[in-house]
Protein backbone atom coordinates (compact mmCIF):
# COMPACT_ATOMS: atom_id res chain seq x y z
CA UNK A 1 0.00 0.00 0.00
CA UNK A 2 1.21 3.23 -1.16
CA UNK A 3 2.10 5.89 1.93
CA UNK A 4 0.69 9.33 2.35
CA UNK A 5 3.08 11.75 1.79
CA UNK A 6 4.11 15.56 2.82
CA UNK A 7 2.59 18.60 1.05
CA UNK A 8 5.29 19.95 -1.65
CA UNK A 9 8.28 21.77 -0.05
CA UNK A 10 11.29 23.62 -2.09
CA UNK A 11 12.89 19.89 -2.34
CA UNK A 12 9.76 17.83 -3.29
CA UNK A 13 10.35 15.69 -6.11
CA UNK A 14 7.69 17.27 -7.69
CA UNK A 15 8.61 20.83 -7.14
CA UNK A 16 11.76 19.72 -8.53
CA UNK A 17 10.04 18.06 -11.20
CA UNK A 18 8.23 21.47 -11.96
CA UNK A 19 11.74 23.73 -12.46
CA UNK A 20 13.73 20.46 -14.36
CA UNK A 21 11.12 19.09 -16.59
CA UNK A 22 8.44 21.88 -17.21
CA UNK A 23 10.72 24.67 -17.16
CA UNK A 24 14.04 23.06 -19.19
CA UNK A 25 12.78 20.25 -20.64
CA UNK A 26 14.45 17.72 -18.82
CA UNK A 27 13.38 14.40 -17.79
CA UNK A 28 13.51 13.06 -14.68
CA UNK A 29 16.53 10.66 -13.01
CA UNK A 30 15.85 6.75 -12.33
CA UNK A 31 16.28 7.94 -8.44
CA UNK A 32 13.72 11.02 -8.94
CA UNK A 33 11.12 8.47 -11.10
CA UNK A 34 11.54 6.47 -8.16
CA UNK A 35 10.34 9.40 -5.69
CA UNK A 36 7.54 9.90 -7.84
CA UNK A 37 6.27 6.25 -7.80
CA UNK A 38 6.37 6.25 -4.06
CA UNK A 39 4.32 9.34 -4.01
CA UNK A 40 0.99 8.53 -2.16
CA UNK A 41 -2.32 8.46 -3.64
CA UNK A 42 -3.25 12.35 -1.89
CA UNK A 43 -0.35 13.70 -4.19
CA UNK A 44 -2.11 12.16 -7.42
CA UNK A 45 -3.82 14.08 -8.53
CA UNK A 46 -0.95 17.10 -8.24
CA UNK A 47 1.25 14.95 -9.87
CA UNK A 48 -1.38 14.14 -13.14
CA UNK A 49 -1.31 17.91 -12.92
CA UNK A 50 2.03 18.82 -13.12
CA UNK A 51 2.78 15.45 -16.12
CA UNK A 52 0.06 17.29 -18.01
CA UNK A 53 1.43 20.24 -18.01
CA UNK A 54 4.44 18.85 -19.19
CA UNK A 55 3.03 17.49 -21.74
CA UNK A 56 1.25 20.49 -23.00
CA UNK A 57 4.61 22.43 -23.00
CA UNK A 58 6.55 19.92 -24.78
CA UNK A 59 4.21 18.53 -26.84
CA UNK A 60 1.29 20.41 -27.54
CA UNK A 61 -2.39 19.95 -27.31
CA UNK A 62 -2.70 16.89 -30.21
CA UNK A 63 -3.26 13.53 -29.80
CA UNK A 64 -1.76 11.09 -31.94
CA UNK A 65 -4.28 8.33 -32.82
CA UNK A 66 -3.36 5.23 -34.15
CA UNK A 67 -5.03 1.63 -35.27
CA UNK A 68 -3.01 -2.16 -35.14
CA UNK A 69 -3.74 -5.21 -36.43
CA UNK A 70 -2.15 -8.71 -36.14
CA UNK A 71 -1.10 -10.33 -39.84
CA UNK A 72 0.12 -13.20 -38.12
CA UNK A 73 -1.22 -14.25 -34.77
CA UNK A 74 -0.24 -17.38 -32.71
CA UNK A 75 2.48 -19.82 -32.90
CA UNK A 76 5.76 -17.35 -31.92
CA UNK A 77 8.75 -19.45 -31.19
CA UNK A 78 9.56 -16.65 -28.03
CA UNK A 79 8.34 -17.57 -24.92
CA UNK A 80 7.47 -13.84 -23.54
CA UNK A 81 5.29 -14.85 -20.31
CA UNK A 82 3.12 -12.34 -20.46
CA UNK A 83 1.81 -13.17 -24.01
CA UNK A 84 -1.01 -15.29 -25.65
CA UNK A 85 0.37 -15.79 -28.87
CA UNK A 86 3.36 -18.03 -27.70
CA UNK A 87 3.24 -21.15 -29.22
CA UNK A 88 5.15 -22.83 -25.76
CA UNK A 89 1.67 -22.35 -23.94
CA UNK A 90 -1.45 -23.43 -23.20
CA UNK A 91 -2.91 -20.33 -24.48
CA UNK A 92 -6.86 -20.51 -26.35
CA UNK A 93 -5.34 -18.17 -29.31
CA UNK A 94 -4.29 -20.04 -32.37
CA UNK A 95 -2.37 -19.55 -35.73
CA UNK A 96 -4.12 -17.51 -38.20
CA UNK A 97 -2.55 -14.71 -40.70
CA UNK A 98 -4.07 -11.55 -42.34
CA UNK A 99 -4.34 -11.92 -46.14
CA UNK A 100 -4.09 -8.55 -48.00
CA UNK A 101 -7.70 -7.74 -48.66
CA UNK A 102 -7.76 -7.86 -44.64
CA UNK A 103 -4.83 -6.06 -43.60
CA UNK A 104 -6.59 -2.84 -46.44
CA UNK A 105 -10.02 -3.39 -44.94
CA UNK A 106 -8.18 -2.84 -41.17
CA UNK A 107 -6.44 -0.04 -42.12
CA UNK A 108 -9.57 1.44 -43.92
CA UNK A 109 -11.16 1.01 -40.54
CA UNK A 110 -8.23 3.19 -38.79
CA UNK A 111 -7.79 5.93 -41.17
CA UNK A 112 -11.93 6.17 -40.56
CA UNK A 113 -10.91 6.88 -37.16
CA UNK A 114 -9.13 10.03 -38.22
CA UNK A 115 -5.77 8.35 -37.24
CA UNK A 116 -2.59 8.92 -38.76
CA UNK A 117 -0.78 5.79 -37.82
CA UNK A 118 -1.05 2.26 -38.78
CA UNK A 119 0.71 -0.68 -37.20
CA UNK A 120 1.12 -3.84 -39.00
CA UNK A 121 2.15 -6.33 -36.26
CA UNK A 122 3.15 -10.19 -36.23
CA UNK A 123 3.91 -12.90 -33.71
CA UNK A 124 7.41 -14.03 -34.57
CA UNK A 125 10.88 -13.59 -33.20
CA UNK A 126 11.98 -12.09 -36.50
CA UNK A 127 10.35 -12.17 -39.89
CA UNK A 128 11.17 -14.58 -42.36
CA UNK A 129 10.95 -14.25 -46.35
CA UNK A 130 6.97 -15.14 -46.32
CA UNK A 131 6.18 -12.51 -43.99
CA UNK A 132 7.72 -9.53 -45.70
CA UNK A 133 6.75 -10.42 -48.76
CA UNK A 134 3.03 -10.31 -47.24
CA UNK A 135 4.27 -7.35 -45.48
CA UNK A 136 5.76 -5.37 -48.65
CA UNK A 137 2.40 -6.25 -50.90
CA UNK A 138 0.29 -5.49 -48.11
CA UNK A 139 2.07 -1.60 -47.37
CA UNK A 140 1.37 -1.41 -51.66
CA UNK A 141 -1.97 -2.42 -51.31
CA UNK A 142 -2.99 -0.19 -48.92
CA UNK A 143 -0.77 2.72 -50.29
CA UNK A 144 -2.96 1.90 -53.40
CA UNK A 145 -6.54 2.19 -51.17
CA UNK A 146 -8.01 5.76 -51.68
CA UNK A 147 -9.90 5.36 -48.49
CA UNK A 148 -6.28 5.54 -46.52
CA UNK A 149 -4.56 7.77 -48.41
CA UNK A 150 -1.61 9.15 -46.75
CA UNK A 151 -1.83 7.82 -43.37
CA UNK A 152 1.84 6.56 -41.77
CA UNK A 153 2.35 2.65 -41.59
CA UNK A 154 4.46 1.23 -39.20
CA UNK A 155 5.63 -2.30 -38.33
CA UNK A 156 6.09 -4.64 -35.47
CA UNK A 157 7.51 -7.76 -36.45
CA UNK A 158 10.04 -8.78 -33.77
CA UNK A 159 13.95 -8.44 -34.06
CA UNK A 160 15.46 -7.95 -37.52
CA UNK A 161 18.64 -8.37 -39.32
CA UNK A 162 20.01 -5.59 -40.94
CA UNK A 163 18.79 -5.90 -44.43
CA UNK A 164 15.56 -6.04 -43.14
CA UNK A 165 15.58 -3.01 -41.68
CA UNK A 166 17.14 -1.60 -44.85
CA UNK A 167 14.23 -3.36 -46.78
CA UNK A 168 11.87 -1.80 -44.08
CA UNK A 169 12.86 1.53 -44.51
CA UNK A 170 12.71 1.55 -48.33
CA UNK A 171 9.46 0.03 -47.76
CA UNK A 172 8.48 3.25 -46.63
CA UNK A 173 7.87 2.30 -42.94
CA UNK A 174 8.33 5.48 -40.98
CA UNK A 175 8.02 3.91 -37.63
CA UNK A 176 8.69 0.61 -36.53
CA UNK A 177 7.70 -1.05 -33.07
CA UNK A 178 9.90 -3.07 -31.13
CA UNK A 179 9.28 -2.97 -27.00
CA UNK A 180 11.70 -3.51 -24.28
CA UNK A 181 8.74 -4.64 -22.25
CA UNK A 182 10.29 -4.25 -18.44
CA UNK A 183 13.25 -3.08 -16.84
CA UNK A 184 16.79 -4.72 -17.96
CA UNK A 185 17.37 -6.21 -14.13
CA UNK A 186 13.83 -8.03 -14.83
CA UNK A 187 14.04 -8.71 -18.48
CA UNK A 188 15.01 -12.11 -17.67
CA UNK A 189 12.07 -13.11 -15.67
CA UNK A 190 9.82 -12.24 -18.49
CA UNK A 191 11.70 -13.98 -21.36
CA UNK A 192 14.11 -16.26 -21.58
CA UNK A 193 14.32 -16.61 -25.37
CA UNK A 194 16.14 -14.03 -26.13
CA UNK A 195 18.00 -11.48 -24.56
CA UNK A 196 17.31 -7.52 -23.68
CA UNK A 197 20.57 -6.32 -25.19
CA UNK A 198 18.84 -8.07 -28.63
CA UNK A 199 16.00 -6.09 -28.57
CA UNK A 200 18.34 -3.15 -28.38
CA UNK A 201 20.01 -3.99 -31.21
CA UNK A 202 17.94 -3.84 -33.52
CA UNK A 203 16.29 -0.27 -32.34
CA UNK A 204 20.11 0.68 -33.07
CA UNK A 205 19.60 -0.09 -36.49
CA UNK A 206 16.12 0.85 -36.91
CA UNK A 207 17.42 4.50 -35.98
CA UNK A 208 19.99 4.17 -37.91
CA UNK A 209 18.52 3.93 -41.05
CA UNK A 210 16.07 6.55 -40.25
CA UNK A 211 12.72 5.22 -39.31
CA UNK A 212 11.46 6.72 -35.92
CA UNK A 213 11.88 4.53 -33.00
CA UNK A 214 8.70 3.18 -30.74
CA UNK A 215 9.90 1.42 -28.05
CA UNK A 216 7.57 0.63 -24.63
CA UNK A 217 6.34 -2.23 -22.32
CA UNK A 218 4.13 -3.54 -20.48
CA UNK A 219 3.71 -2.35 -16.41
CA UNK A 220 2.28 -4.63 -14.00
CA UNK A 221 4.63 -8.25 -14.93
CA UNK A 222 5.89 -8.73 -11.35
CA UNK A 223 8.25 -5.67 -11.80
CA UNK A 224 9.30 -3.61 -8.06
CA UNK A 225 8.94 0.30 -8.61
CA UNK A 226 12.54 0.53 -8.67
CA UNK A 227 12.41 -1.21 -12.00
CA UNK A 228 9.35 0.27 -13.13
CA UNK A 229 11.88 3.46 -12.47
CA UNK A 230 14.81 1.69 -14.24
CA UNK A 231 12.95 0.97 -17.14
CA UNK A 232 11.79 4.73 -17.44
CA UNK A 233 14.76 6.32 -17.82
CA UNK A 234 16.42 3.12 -19.81
CA UNK A 235 13.66 4.14 -22.27
CA UNK A 236 14.39 7.55 -21.94
CA UNK A 237 18.16 6.82 -22.91
CA UNK A 238 17.64 5.93 -26.06
CA UNK A 239 15.29 8.96 -26.99
CA UNK A 240 12.27 7.30 -28.51
CA UNK A 241 9.96 8.66 -30.89
CA UNK A 242 7.18 7.22 -29.14
CA UNK A 243 6.73 4.80 -26.11
CA UNK A 244 3.45 2.27 -25.27
CA UNK A 245 2.14 1.98 -22.10
CA UNK A 246 0.55 -1.44 -21.80
CA UNK A 247 -0.78 -2.61 -18.80
CA UNK A 248 -0.61 -6.63 -18.10
CA UNK A 249 -3.68 -8.23 -18.94
CA UNK A 250 -3.68 -11.45 -17.61
CA UNK A 251 -3.83 -13.85 -20.53
CA UNK A 252 -5.60 -17.86 -19.78
CA UNK A 253 -2.30 -20.22 -19.97
CA UNK A 254 0.32 -17.76 -19.69
CA UNK A 255 2.61 -17.59 -16.76
CA UNK A 256 0.99 -14.67 -15.62
CA UNK A 257 -2.43 -15.91 -16.42
CA UNK A 258 -3.25 -15.08 -12.50
CA UNK A 259 -1.25 -12.16 -11.92
CA UNK A 260 -3.43 -9.33 -10.83
CA UNK A 261 -4.42 -6.25 -13.04
CA UNK A 262 -2.34 -3.06 -12.08
CA UNK A 263 -4.80 -0.53 -9.42
CA UNK A 264 -6.10 2.44 -11.18
CA UNK A 265 -3.86 5.07 -9.25
CA UNK A 266 -1.07 2.80 -9.35
CA UNK A 267 -1.02 2.75 -13.08
CA UNK A 268 -1.97 6.67 -13.25
CA UNK A 269 1.26 7.43 -11.15
CA UNK A 270 3.11 5.48 -13.65
CA UNK A 271 1.81 7.50 -16.58
CA UNK A 272 2.75 10.47 -14.99
CA UNK A 273 6.49 9.50 -13.66
CA UNK A 274 7.06 8.13 -17.54
CA UNK A 275 5.99 11.74 -18.99
CA UNK A 276 7.80 13.18 -15.98
CA UNK A 277 11.16 10.96 -17.86
CA UNK A 278 10.09 11.67 -20.98
CA UNK A 279 9.09 14.93 -21.63
CA UNK A 280 9.19 15.37 -25.29
CA UNK A 281 8.28 11.95 -26.31
CA UNK A 282 5.01 10.49 -27.89
CA UNK A 283 3.45 8.43 -24.64
CA UNK A 284 0.67 6.15 -26.09
CA UNK A 285 -2.34 4.23 -24.30
CA UNK A 286 -1.58 0.76 -25.67
CA UNK A 287 -2.98 -2.75 -24.23
CA UNK A 288 -4.73 -3.29 -21.11
CA UNK A 289 -5.99 0.56 -20.29
CA UNK A 290 -9.59 -0.83 -20.27
CA UNK A 291 -8.86 -3.10 -18.17
CA UNK A 292 -6.72 -1.70 -15.78
CA UNK A 293 -8.11 2.22 -15.72
CA UNK A 294 -12.06 1.87 -17.24
CA UNK A 295 -13.48 5.11 -18.83
CA UNK A 296 -12.75 7.45 -15.55
CA UNK A 297 -9.24 6.28 -15.86
CA UNK A 298 -8.65 7.11 -19.13
CA UNK A 299 -9.36 10.44 -18.98
CA UNK A 300 -7.64 10.92 -16.18
CA UNK A 301 -4.52 9.42 -18.34
CA UNK A 302 -5.33 12.11 -21.31
CA UNK A 303 -5.37 14.75 -18.67
CA UNK A 304 -2.20 13.56 -16.67
CA UNK A 305 0.61 13.28 -19.60
CA UNK A 306 -0.58 11.02 -22.38
CA UNK A 307 -0.80 12.01 -25.98
CA UNK A 308 -1.42 9.12 -27.95
CA UNK A 309 -3.49 6.46 -28.46
CA UNK A 310 -4.46 3.10 -29.61
CA UNK A 311 -8.04 3.31 -30.44
CA UNK A 312 -9.88 0.13 -31.40
CA UNK A 313 -9.33 -3.20 -30.27
CA UNK A 314 -5.91 -4.33 -30.25
CA UNK A 315 -4.28 -7.74 -31.27
CA UNK A 316 -6.02 -10.59 -29.60
CA UNK A 317 -7.71 -8.34 -27.33
CA UNK A 318 -10.66 -6.17 -27.61
CA UNK A 319 -10.75 -2.26 -26.99
CA UNK A 320 -13.42 -0.06 -26.72
CA UNK A 321 -15.42 1.25 -29.93
CA UNK A 322 -12.87 3.69 -31.28
CA UNK A 323 -15.85 6.33 -31.36
CA UNK A 324 -15.91 6.47 -26.87
CA UNK A 325 -12.33 7.39 -27.51
CA UNK A 326 -12.92 9.69 -30.12
CA UNK A 327 -15.74 11.27 -28.06
CA UNK A 328 -13.54 11.66 -25.72
CA UNK A 329 -10.79 13.46 -26.78
CA UNK A 330 -13.62 15.97 -28.08
CA UNK A 331 -14.71 16.67 -24.65
CA UNK A 332 -10.87 17.01 -23.27
CA UNK A 333 -10.68 19.55 -26.33
CA UNK A 334 -7.65 17.46 -27.31
CA UNK A 335 -7.36 17.96 -31.43
CA UNK A 336 -6.42 14.75 -33.08
CA UNK A 337 -3.03 15.07 -34.52
CA UNK A 338 -3.44 15.87 -38.74
CA UNK A 339 -1.41 13.75 -41.39
CA UNK A 340 0.57 16.65 -42.11
CA UNK A 341 1.73 17.67 -38.76
CA UNK A 342 4.57 16.11 -36.73
CA UNK A 343 4.81 16.55 -32.91
CA UNK B 1 -28.65 -21.73 -25.75
CA UNK B 2 -24.68 -22.04 -25.49
CA UNK B 3 -23.38 -25.30 -24.83
CA UNK B 4 -20.14 -23.87 -23.92
CA UNK B 5 -18.17 -21.29 -22.56
CA UNK B 6 -16.72 -19.08 -25.39
CA UNK B 7 -13.81 -17.96 -23.04
CA UNK B 8 -12.74 -20.90 -21.33
CA UNK B 9 -14.39 -23.56 -23.31
CA UNK B 10 -16.45 -25.16 -20.57
CA UNK B 11 -19.57 -26.38 -20.33
CA UNK B 12 -21.56 -22.86 -19.28
CA UNK B 13 -23.85 -25.56 -16.76
CA UNK B 14 -20.63 -26.49 -14.96
CA UNK B 15 -18.67 -24.69 -12.37
CA UNK B 16 -18.38 -20.33 -12.73
CA UNK B 17 -18.11 -18.39 -15.25
CA UNK B 18 -18.24 -15.40 -13.33
CA UNK B 19 -14.54 -14.21 -14.07
CA UNK B 20 -15.42 -15.29 -18.17
CA UNK B 21 -18.23 -12.79 -17.86
CA UNK B 22 -16.07 -10.30 -16.55
CA UNK B 23 -14.02 -10.20 -19.16
CA UNK B 24 -16.40 -10.70 -22.02
CA UNK B 25 -15.83 -7.14 -23.11
CA UNK B 26 -12.28 -7.50 -23.63
CA UNK B 27 -11.81 -11.15 -25.21
CA UNK B 28 -13.38 -12.60 -28.33
CA UNK B 29 -14.62 -15.83 -28.18
CA UNK B 30 -12.13 -18.37 -28.57
CA UNK B 31 -14.05 -21.38 -28.15
CA UNK B 32 -16.96 -22.57 -30.34
CA UNK B 33 -20.39 -22.63 -27.96
CA UNK B 34 -21.66 -25.70 -29.81
CA UNK B 35 -18.58 -28.15 -29.24
CA UNK B 36 -15.90 -26.33 -27.37
CA UNK B 37 -13.47 -26.32 -30.36
CA UNK B 38 -10.61 -24.15 -30.20
CA UNK B 39 -11.65 -21.47 -32.67
CA UNK B 40 -9.34 -19.38 -35.32
CA UNK B 41 -9.63 -15.92 -34.48
CA UNK B 42 -9.05 -12.30 -36.37
CA UNK B 43 -9.32 -9.55 -34.25
CA UNK B 44 -9.58 -6.10 -36.58
CA UNK B 45 -9.79 -2.21 -35.68
CA UNK B 46 -13.03 -2.56 -35.34
CA UNK B 47 -14.69 -6.26 -35.14
CA UNK B 48 -13.50 -9.69 -34.83
CA UNK B 49 -13.83 -13.26 -36.57
CA UNK B 50 -13.75 -16.41 -35.26
CA UNK B 51 -13.92 -19.75 -37.67
CA UNK B 52 -15.15 -23.47 -35.94
CA UNK B 53 -14.05 -25.96 -38.34
CA UNK B 54 -17.21 -27.69 -37.47
CA UNK B 55 -20.08 -24.97 -37.36
CA UNK B 56 -18.38 -21.77 -39.35
CA UNK B 57 -17.75 -18.58 -38.58
CA UNK B 58 -19.45 -15.81 -36.42
CA UNK B 59 -18.38 -12.58 -36.92
CA UNK B 60 -19.35 -8.87 -34.34
CA UNK B 61 -17.95 -5.83 -32.80
CA UNK B 62 -17.08 -5.40 -29.10
CA UNK B 63 -20.20 -3.44 -28.21
CA UNK B 64 -22.15 -6.99 -29.83
CA UNK B 65 -20.34 -8.81 -26.80
CA UNK B 66 -21.36 -6.47 -23.41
Amino acid sequence: MTTSTEPSTATDVLAAAREQVLERGEGLSQQQVFAVLQLGEDRLTELLGLAHEVRMRWCGPEVEVEGIVSVKTGGCPEDCHFCSQSGRFESPVRSVWLDIPGLVEAAKQTAATGATEFCIVAAVRGPDARLMSQVRAGIEAIRAEPATAGINIACSLGMLTQAQVDELAAMGVHRYNHNLETARSHFGSVVTTHTWQERAETLRMVREAGMEVCCGGIMGMGETVEQRAEFAVQLAALEPDEVPMNFLIPQPGTPYEDYDVLAGPEALRTVAAFRLALPRTVLRFAGGRELTLGDLGAEQGMLGGINAIIVGNYLTNLGRPAQADLDMLTELHMPIKALNETL
Amino acid sequence: MDTYCVRCGAPTGEGDHAACRARVAYDPPRYCPGCARRMVVQVSPSGWSARCSAHGEVAGNAQELV
